[in-house]
């Protein structure tokens, strides 16, 4: 066999002889170029990683990385990656999906690897839109959003990824935004430090379909208004001067303006916990959408469950310690066997 | 039954489903295999889940056929235990019209028979005149049985408690009549309640009481000696078709040491597969009950991606949802192996009932060129066969197998020769290693199967996936000619499996009148029907088909030494399409889709007609 990939890998390491193929100013190269330093930096062999993915733009990643992959069928990606952790627990498994492939026709999929807690690591591209099909609604289009599908404004409510997610029970939450390349990177370490079921909802623009739908995230001008940084154990603070804040009146998130130099009105903010044991807050600050009200970036939720795999293979091992190891002979027999001589 | 002698008989017990059929049932199968006899059986539950006690909807029945030469079911009932008005109701059709009927009198009730829709009880109104009627107060005798103080002091039981022996004096009537030996469910009983001495004894008494009635009771029929043809020295046991599927798959895991993944999401009549691996932890059998069928297809094809063992059994609602999965697997050329369990078709059509109505869809029924191999599993024993061949032939040739049973093969159990784990034939696993050159996932050997690469492997990092591959590489490619050459090495790589495969053999003389050509669950009553046209002189010969895809080499050959083709199925045509446009042969059907199998005396009576036609 021939020595492993030294460690640590490169870039180049990781990069296959493909032709990437997104269209000029895609939001996909800063997150493949982004994904490739966070990969390199795991100290983790290249070929224990597979990614997998169903259809879409951001479905081609796997083609574009050297390590294992497997772009599989639209939407079904989330659970051929189980079958594939399940059988192979010891491989780093990504799933790299988008807002239809992930919510449309995989939907059921993305909500069933999230509840099980298998340990996936997810990244749900959001441009809001079908991009590879040429620009049609997504689930998670605005109310409102003219495609060619709704050439007079879609008239469905989208689904917001994190609180479907968060619905799910997963135990690793977070949003980051394709050209912060800060927050990305922070993001997807540790997304990929989380043992069990990590979500990354990563907003993406589509330059030809959906050009410009986040600019109140990214647009330098007025991003810093738009936005709340998450941070564990820190009260909900924003804005260009830092000078709002985000607390609770009843059970509705709501925007406070914090007085120059005024501590006290800090303290009646909203503290970020991403440890909470249940999803209550998670589920608040998935609720919060611009522009109705700044929007959180950053991990949501981060907790400890026991993985899919690991009961599985507790109950295997408990089966082998209470029965013993399996003896085919003995199961052939069955317990009524007759000899005719 | 009017002679003392006969070759098989058919009983089927029938009553309530807390009666205690069932476990009546496995008795008799039991006591008939230590008999020496084939044994084949077929529970009937009722659908509903629990149905109101008494109801025409609550009544569970088993059916057991022993004797010499049981390849089937049975066409016709010779004795019919009937425990309840409703039993009798459902089941007295099938009763031959020389057969027994035997019923317990003391639940023939006013009550109970208006609940079997009766509106004058049977018994005394006239209706079953004719009948060989056996009306005996059975719940009576068994309470007499166990206060009877000549065997020592009465159990110690509520009359509920001893109501519940009831099935059990039945069974010793049935022992009786069939000249069968209490012994081995006197053994039974005794280890069975051995903990519960009161209830031991009462099933003890009742079961001898039982014999002891047709010993003693003048006027009964004379008991039946059923001719006996052992089967061949060796260690047997029952087994249905799904536990024999079960055990196929998880041996053949065994054998070529790969790690086994079932997913599987529950459908009738394929979720005892699902059960029977849940419990085999032990084997350290991974069972992943998945959010629906294209899931567990999903799933089961990642395994395969992982250098595992991929598999997955449904039934044909479920085979259409995990049709995109197995594409996948065509095109990205997985081993997976995927088991259609059939039942009556369309749309949900029959969950509980067996056709044969999915061979279309198991060749066909994807997008695209997308050949798999099919095979049929042919009788319950022979699902564990199927199974592990289906296994070796996707490991073997990196392509999805579609293997078919269907429900009456799943539930129905017949003598299994139980195998020795060490003596399965081999299933080699080829793995590629690294060279140092780029890997090329599908540069493929002689036989055009490509190499398995397994993720963790050093070097052999490769990206596969369901577009158009280059051949060779497996880059994306949507070259018009590569495309072409990938579609046709596709399917010769799966038509070239035919020189590894049998040749197509038949049971009769190699050329002659007539060919009856089945595949599938089938067997037995073709087999059973040739047999007896053979034994009557007609020139009939049967052959079965394991694979359906691709088909014996000899397959062509084997159809033109005959100068006409019957092809019995339960659907209405599908194999005679294919046998008339693969082999240009005018062959006949012979078509049921009643949810029910062949009889034998359907099969026999077409046989009669095609070979006795000039």
């Amino acid at each position: 066999m021939p020595p492993e990939t030294p460690l640590p890998l490169t870039t180049k390491d990781l990069t296959s002889d493909q032709e990437v193929r997104w269209c000029p100013g895609c939001g996909d190269f800063s997150v493949l170029a982004v994904l490739k330093q966070v990969l390199a930096s795991l100290n983790i062999p290249r070929e224990r990683f597979v990614f997998v993915s169903g259809v879409g733009c951001s479905s081609r990643i796997p083609y574009y990385l050297n390590t294992y992959g497997f772009q599989t069928i639209h939407g079904r990606a989330p659970a051929v990656a189980t079958g594939l952790k399940l059988i192979r627990p010891e491989l780093s498994v990504w799933v790299v999906t988008g807002d239809g492939d992930g919510l449309s026709i995989g939907g059921n999929h993305l909500l069933h690897a999230l509840r099980r807690n298998v340990d996936l690591k997810i990244l749900l591209f959001n441009n809001e839109v079908l991009g590879l099909t040429k620009g049609q609604a997504s689930p998670t289009s605005r109310a409102g959003t003219r495609t060619r599908s709704t050439p007079q404004g879609s008239i469905e409510e989208p689904l917001r990824p994190l609180t479907v997610a968060t619905a799910a029970g997963a135990t690793f939450l977070a949003r980051t935004i394709d050209v912060d390349v800060t927050h990305l990177t922070e993001t997807l370490r540790r997304a990929a430090e989380h043992r069990g079921a990590a979500f990354v909802e990563i907003y993406q623009n589509c330059k030809v379909f959906n050009d410009g739908v986040f600019e109140y995230a990214t647009d330098k001008g007025v991003k810093a208004d738009n936005l709340v940084y998450l941070e564990h154990g820190k009260p909900l603070v924003f804005g260009q001067d830092r000078n709002r804040g985000i607390r609770l009146r009843g059970l509705r998130p709501e925007t406070a303006a914090l007085a120059n130099g005024n501590g006290g009105s800090l303290a009646d903010l909203l503290v970020h916990d991403e440890a909470a044991p249940d999803t209550t807050l998670a589920h608040l600050l998935s609720r919060m959408i611009y522009p109705e009200s700044p929007e959180c970036v950053g991990v949501f939720r981060c907790v400890e469950r026991p993985t899919y795999g690991d009961l599985l293979d507790g109950q295997i091992s408990e089966a082998i310690r209470s029965e013993g190891p399996g003896d085919l002979d003995a199961l052939f027999a069955g317990e009524d066997a007759w000899v005719i001589e | 039954m009017t002679a003392a002698e006969r070759d098989s008989a058919v009983v089927r017990l029938a009553g309530d489903s807390g009666d205690g059929v069932q476990l009546a049932g496995a008795q008799l199968t039991l006591t008939s295999a230590l008999c020496g006899d084939a044994v084949w059986t077929a529970p009937d539950f009722p659908a509903e889940i629990r149905a109101p006690a008494g109801s025409l909807a609550g009544v569970s029945a088993f059916q057991v056929h022993f004797g010499a030469d049981v390849q089937t079911v049975g066409d016709r009932v010779d004795l019919l235990v009937a425990m309840n008005p409703a039993a009798l109701q459902t089941h007295l059709k099938d009763l031959d019209t020389n057969g027994i009927l035997l019923v317990n009198r003391d639940a023939f009730t006013p009550d109970e028979l208006a609940k079997a829709g009766y509106t004058a009880d049977p018994l005394t109104d006239g209706s079953l005149a004719g009948r060989r009627l056996l009306a005996l107060p059975i719940t009576a005798l068994t309470r007499a049985a166990a206060a009877d103080r000549r065997y020592g002091a009465p159990p110690l039981l509520s009359q509920r408690e001893v109501d519940r022996c009831k099935n059990i004096f039945a069974l010793g009537l049935v022992y009786w009549l069939f000249e069968r030996p209490l012994g081995p469910t006197l053994r039974w009983i005794q280890e069975k309640f051995a903990r519960n001495p009161a209830i031991l004894e009462a099933n003890r008494r009742a079961l001898q009481a039982g014999r002891r009635y047709g010993e003693t009771t003048a006027g009964l029929p004379d008991p039946v000696k059923i001719g006996a043809a052992p089967l061949p020295p060796g260690r047997y046991r029952s087994i249905t078709g799904n536990e024999a599927l079960a055990l196929g798959l998880l041996a053949a895991a065994r054998t070529s040491g790969l790690p086994l993944l079932y997913a599987a999401y529950p459908i009738a009549p394929a979720s005892d597969v699902l059960h029977h691996l849940a419990d085999w932890k032990r084997f350290g059998v991974r069972v992943f009950h998945a959010e629906d069928e294209t899931a567990a297809m999903a799933a089961a094809v990642g395994a395969a991606f992982g250098g595992g063992l991929g598999a997955t059994a449904t039934s044909g609602p479920g085979l259409a949802s995990k049709s995109e999965a197995i594409g996948l697997a065509v095109s990205a050329e997985l081993p997976v192996v995927v088991i259609d369990v059939q039942r009556g078709g369309p749309g949900l059509g029959l969950p509980t009932k067996t056709e044969q109505a999915d061979l279309f869809q198991a060749l066909f029924g994807r997008n695209g060129e997308c050949p798999v191999v099919v095979l049929a599993a042919r009788s319950p024993a022979d699902c564990f066969d199927a199974a592990y061949e289906a296994v070796r032939l996707a490991v073997g040739h990196m392509t999805p197998v579609l293997l078919l049973s269907d429900a009456a093969l799943a539930t129905n159990a017949e003598p299994w020769r139980v195998p020795l784990a060490s003596a399965l034939p081999p299933i080699p696993v080829w793995r590629p290693t690294a060279d140092g050159a780029p890997f090329q996932p599908y540069q493929r050997d002689g036989r055009h199967v490509r190499p398995w690469a397994a993720p963790g492997t050093p070097g052999l990092e490769h990206r596969i996936g369901g577009l158009e591959k280059e051949d060779g590489s497996g880059a994306v490619s949507y070259d018009p000619i590569n495309h072409e050459r990938m579609v046709r090495i596709r399917a010769e790589k799966i038509a070239r499996i035919v020189e590894t495969l049998p040749e197509l053999s038949v049971d009769g003389s190699a050329e002659g009148e007539l060919l009856v050509v089945g595949w599938g669950g089938t067997f037995g009553a073709i087999a059973t029907a040739v047999r007896r046209a053979q034994g009557r002189g007609l020139s009939a010969a049967h052959a079965h088909l394991r694979y359906l895809n691709p088909m014996p080499r000899n397959t062509g050959d084997v159809l033109r030494r005959y100068k006409k083709v019957l092809v019995p199925e339960l659907n209405t045509g599908q194999l005679l399409r294919l046998l008339r446009s693969e082999y240009g042969i005018n062959a006949v059907g012979l078509n049921k889709v009643q949810g029910r199998p062949f009889l034998v005396s359907e099969i026999e009576v077409m046989i009669e007609e095609l070979t006795r036609r000039p």
